[in-house]
């Protein structure tokens, strides 16, 4: 009990300190991308709209296609400050999530871990869930053309599931037909390619949604870079007593 | 070594990759459920709670 009440206040730590840096630097990179992007959303049109006659002149402050009131753009300080605490929470636990998923990781890999190795642990899970799945979809403004949802999140999921194996494999795995069949899985979902719409003509300005690419994977650079460290200082302890103990280290029949 | 520590150290041994694999599974249980929690589940008040951190952290979101 003393080792899972171990590894979950490490995932703890760390995903409460990953979140919250993740959540500073969202406020001021792609938060505001965002809020951006919802006024070129395509929403359902208002009825009003629709019933209008024909050749009726457009509302002259209208330049595009415009969410309705109320739809998520925030429209007052209490609404706006609602959306940031629920966003802060949200970023919380993925941050705990991820931590948790590379706690265990770094447990069942029984190697010894301090906040550098932790580092490097991290950056293998920003390449993993991040970089991985943004080499065929790219980080998504809302209003940006898509493919169907359930297919982008498989194909998602498959792309940051093959890059983690594949990552795993090349570095702990010695057999080399294991290292070549984790890196084809790792290959295999752009080698199928990630589902895109059949038009890829979405409202959103493609200068928009060029800078929010790049803060996405920057921000979860950092946030991955916290939480891979902060895992890795916490668990030294961990792996390390595991590792020392006399029993471990004598593989049966080596003698 | 003698027989009773090797019976010993065989234990610990045992009891010891028990524990990591149950902490383990159970980390992974609990966060693959968050992890579906914040950035796949499709209701919709859990869509747009999670709504602007699901799009910074790049999960595919509507």
């Amino acid at each position: 009990m003393d080792l899972i009440r171990r590894l979950f206040t490490a995932a703890l730590v760390a995903g409460v300190l990953s979140g919250t840096a993740a959540s500073v630097v969202q406020q001021a990179t792609t938060v505001p991308l965002i809020l951006e992007a919802e006024k070129y959303e395509v929403v359902t049109p208002p009825p009003a709209a629709s019933a209008a006659p024909a050749g009726a002149p457009a509302p002259s402050h209208q330049h595009g296609p415009v969410r309705e009131v109320g739809e998520g753009v925030p429209t007052s300080l209490d609404e706006a400050m609602q959306r940031i605490g629920l966003t802060i929470v949200a970023n919380l636990l993925t941050g705990v999530a991820y931590a948790l998923l590379l706690g265990a990781a770094i447990l069942l890999a029984g190697r010894p871990v301090d906040a550098r190795r932790g580092l490097v642990w991290g950056m293998g899970g920003f390449v993993a869930v991040s970089l991985a799945p943004a080499f065929g979809l790219a980080p998504e403004l809302p209003g940006m053309a898509g493919a169907e949802l359930e297919l982008r999140q498989l194909w998602w999921l498959s792309a940051a599931a093959g890059a983690g194996v594949g990552l795993t494999a090349l570095a702990f795995a010695r057999n080399r037909l294991v290292i070549a069949v984790a890196v084809l899985a790792a290959a295999l979902p752009h080698l199928i390619g990630a589902p895109h719409p059949e038009s890829a003509e979405g409202a959103v300005p493609p200068e928009l949604a060029a800078r929010f690419v790049t803060a996405s994977l920057g921000g979860a650079a950092l946030f991955w870079a916290i939480l891979g460290a902060t895992c890795g200082w916490l668990m030294s302890g961990l792996v390390r007593e595991t590792e020392s103990r006399p029993a471990l280290r004598v593989q049966p029949g080596a003698r | 070594m003698t027989t009773r520590s090797m019976n010993t150290a065989a234990g610990s041994a045992t009891r010891s990759a028990a524990q990591t694999a149950v902490a383990a599974f159970a980390a992974i249980l609990l966060g693959s459920f968050l992890l579906y929690g914040v950035g796949f589940a499709q209701p919709q008040q859990i869509h747009d709670a999670a709504h602007d951190a699901r799009h910074s952290f790049a999960f595919p979101c509507h």
